[in-house]
């Protein structure tokens, strides 16, 4: 499978491309849409605002790659900030549009219990929403309630609980940590960052058929 | 649930990791990357490297040096020693780096934190403090490695830089550094009841009971340490497991 990790100009992609090369992925680090529209999956990271990530993928006429990308079933990963533009909207500072792959919007943390703060940074536990088997899925194989690696201030709400994949819990807040519809995943955590276990959820992620 | 973090420490200078005692004395360790792959092994939940002379001596951090540790593991790296500009910050990212923790020159140009934080995000940029006990009860910024006094008061400084919205303290005591005698649990506490950012607490790591009683006296996000791993005092996989039993959040 040939990757492409899509860089929109935000955040620093170094890490990614990293974990992704250490599994001996071939993977190619692009802006150009022509060249993103050939690969069989892509990757969307990202650090930042909504906003900024929406112009910096509209800014260089990305936005319909991506569209056709996944209308044509080919498995994309969108990881923080990238998890959250597959959604409808996302409400930071006023709202804007997302790409819309997954209905739902951007929220940022409620009211947290226990003093707790945002942005969310660190280590927690990612469970499976209920009803759901992590079997067949990028999540498949990892031992019960794995942690993973958070930073961010805002979660992903999607409007129908079946996109839910896994659930993570911080200050009194259960909010999805994995969002999902066929082969189009989303993680809310940094797997690159998330030592062997984020490295076989990016595995998996490798072995889509 | 949240965890706490467990943090290595590097400190870097030249081509090696070295540690000292009160930060002076220092002896070779090895080489960063490889040292940096054994405690990414051993269950590290996050690394620090600290380019220790970089400051003194007035130049900037060895980023390929930065790259080659992070090439070896799929954790946060924070680095810090010699920062001076956004730019420094910019370099060090793009070799690898997730945080910036910053010292000597935020001292110096206070307000290049604002700047840091604005262009990197908040989550981004650490201030790390190194504090020694004056001899009135209170704790005195040190900078270049814990060599130059700033004659500034270590409250005040949380409280003007906590101003500029950085996103992390870690806070390393000096004192303590290199002695094995235990964390300064009076100077965390002051530090830990004024922040409302995460903090992490470094310098006089000891037995695995000095740790726990860090934790339990201080309500802190995470814990760095380097003499006990260096020295194989004991892994860091047997730390996590020894606070996991006592009740404490940890990755295991």
């Amino acid at each position: 499978m040939r990757i492409c990790i899509v860089d929109y100009g935000v955040g620093n992609l170094f890490s990614v491309e990293k974990a992704f090369r250490h599994l001996d992925a071939q993977v190619t680090v692009s802006e150009d849409p022509e060249e993103i529209g050939s690969y069989d999956a892509l990757v969307l990271p990202g650090v930042g605002s909504f906003q900024a990530g929406m112009d910096g993928l509209r800014i260089r006429g990305l936005i319909d790659v991506v569209l056709k990308h996944v209308a044509e079933e080919k498995p994309l990963l969108g990881i923080c900030l990238g998890a959250q533009l597959l959604l409808t909207s996302g409400r930071e500072f006023g709202e804007h549009k997302g790409l819309d792959i997954i209905q739902g919007s951007v929220l940022h943390f409620p009211e947290l219990i226990e003093n707790r703060k945002t942005p969310h940074i660190g280590w927690n536990t990612v469970e499976p929403a209920t009803q759901k088997d992590w079997q067949g899925t990028i999540l498949d194989n990892l031992p019960k309630d794995p942690e993973m690696y958070f930073v961010h201030s805002y979660i992903l709400q999607p409007s129908d609980s079946e996109s839910v994949l896994a659930l993570t819990e911080y200050g009194g807040c259960t909010f999805p940590s994995v969002i999902q519809i066929g082969n189009i995943y989303g993680c809310q955590f940094h797997p690159e960052k998330s030592g062997e276990h984020g490295l076989r959820i990016i595995q998996n992620f490798l072995a889509i058929k | 649930m949240k965890k706490i973090r467990i943090i290595p420490r590097l400190d870097i200078k030249g081509p090696n990791v070295v540690k000292g005692i009160h930060m002076e004395g220092l002896k070779v360790i090895g080489h960063p990357p490889e040292i940096a792959k054994r405690y990414y092994n051993a269950g590290a939940d996050e690394m620090l490297y600290m380019d220790i002379v970089a400051s003194l001596y007035g130049r900037g951090i060895d980023v390929g040096l930065v790259k080659s540790v992070a090439r070896e593991i799929f954790i946060p790296l924070t680095v810090g020693g010699g920062i001076q500009s956004i730019h420094d910050i910019n370099n060090v990212l793009h070799a690898g780096a997730d945080k910036v923790a910053i010292n000597t020159f935020a001292v110096r140009h206070p307000e290049m934190l604002k700047d840091a934080v604005r262009q990197f995000g908040s989550q981004c940029i650490v201030l790390s403090i190194e504090a020694k006990k004056s001899p009135e009860g209170t704790w005195e910024v040190y900078t270049d490695g814990g060599r130059e006094h700033t004659g500034l008061e270590v409250m005040e400084w949380t409280k003007k830089a906590l101003s500029f919205g950085i996103g992390e303290i870690l806070i390393t005591s000096v004192d303590n550094d290199g002695t094995r005698k235990g964390y300064d649990n009076a100077l965390i506490q002051e530090i830990e009841s004024i922040s409302p950012i995460p903090v992490i607490a470094c310098g006089g790591a000891g037995s695995m009971d000095s740790v726990k009683s860090a934790l339990q006296k201080n309500k802190i996000d995470g814990i760095a340490m380097a003499t006990v791993l260096h020295y194989d005092e004991y892994s860091i996989h047997d730390l996590k497991k020894y606070l996991h039993n006592a009740n404490f959040p940890m990755r295991i």
